[in-house]
């Protein structure tokens, strides 16, 4: 079996062995032209060292690594070498706009990205503050607007606010990604009621948890509330073992999603027995 | 004085003779014919690569050079 990605045109074929992952079979991610068959998307950030930032993308399955765009630095070798190194990856990149203020700044990033890695792809993230790093809605909103009219795939880090997530897919997002909590956080979904609303609202784009994620729990949940996909950073890259949270990672999106699709029993208060109530030992009848 | 100065990447540096941006890049140790994963910006607006060698620079304009780094 073959999975087929397309991005610019441009379409990698990478033959996976997915006899163990059958459950994949059919349920891709797309996200504008793009075709996924993993649902987990992964920050390429603070991970020890190259080495385990490369083993913790195998062992993920990702096939969408996200990037920042920073000023060169021609003197540092290591740094210069890691757009070469993950280049050589069966992945592909999207780059963001993060530590953006304001929508100007968001919009000029997003063009240097483009013009940089060749991708109409970006994860569109404008702040408002450094302690929360919680999105600027009004920034965010108009630099969606702009960056769409220039032909991006937009990829919108949000708030959970059901309202401005409407707003984003309606204006074109390619996926609207509400955090879970903080970026960085670890405090995994502490509003899941707003999480399901955004959800049972907006039903016609794809939907991804993005940020706040803390361990595998976590991303299991976002997949079985309905959710498309999960982007993570630092779960893994500060897990004390990266690689084996990395697989975790995978496993709880595959899982998570499979529930969702099997479609999980209602809740109730009271207990109901599993095995037949006829025919007990020792009863009446 | 300020008339010879550019800004790249937040640096003041002295505007050489040669006031294009192809061959700013190049004293920059950058190969403007082997440019990927590079992309550069003059006062706040991208200039695409096929603009770069008839890009003129003007002193105290601020050019940013930017790649990929990690990032989440």
């Amino acid at each position: 079996m073959t999975a087929k990605m397309k991005q610019n045109g441009h379409s990698t074929t990478r033959d996976r062995d997915i006899s163990k992952d059958d459950s994949r079979c059919g349920d891709p991610l797309v996200i504008g032209t793009m075709e996924l068959t993993s649902r987990l998307l992964l920050g390429t950030s603070g991970y020890p060292n190259m080495q385990v930032l490369l083993e913790s993308i195998a062992a993920s399955g990702t096939e969408l690594i996200t990037v920042a765009i920073r000023r060169i630095n021609l003197a540092d070798e290591q740094q210069e070498g890691f757009l070469s190194t993950i280049r050589s990856l069966p992945v592909n990149l999207l780059p963001n706009t993060a530590g953006c203020y304001t929508a100007r700044e968001a919009v000029l990033v997003a063009e240097l990205a483009r013009e940089a890695l060749e991708t109409d792809l970006i994860k569109l993230e404008v702040i408002g503050d450094d302690e929360t790093l919680m999105p600027d809605t009004e920034q965010l909103l108009k630099a969606a607007s702009e960056l769409i009219m220039s032909g991006f795939t937009v990829m919108a880090y949000a708030n959970d606010d059901p309202i401005t997530c409407r707003k984003l897919a309606d204006m074109g997002c390619a996926a609207v990604m509400p955090l879970a909590s903080p970026i960085g956080s670890g405090m995994g979904i502490v509003n899941p009621y707003n999480l399901q609303l955004i959800r049972d609202l907006i039903q016609d784009v794809p939907l991804l948890v993005d940020a706040g994620i803390g361990t595998a729990s976590d991303a299991a949940r976002a997949m079985e509330l309905g959710y498309d996909g999960v982007l993570l950073n630092t779960a893994v890259s500060n897990a004390k073992h990266p690689v084996q949270m990395a697989a975790a990672m995978r496993h709880a999106v595959m899982g998570g999603r499979l529930a969702y699709r099997g479609g999980r029993i209602p809740q109730r208060f009271y207990a109901q027995a599993s095995s037949p109530t006829e025919g007990r030992v020792g009863s009446a009848k | 004085m300020s008339e010879s100065i550019v800004h790249i990447n937040g640096k003041e540096m002295p505007l050489e003779s040669s006031s294009r941006l192809e061959d700013i890049l190049r004293a920059q140790g950058i190969d403007p014919s082997d440019a990927r994963g590079i992309a550069v910006a003059v006062n706040e607006r991208i200039v695409r690569k096929g603009d770069w060698s008839q890009r003129e620079v003007q002193a105290g304009d601020a050019i940013e050079i930017v790649t990929a780094r990690q990032g989440g």
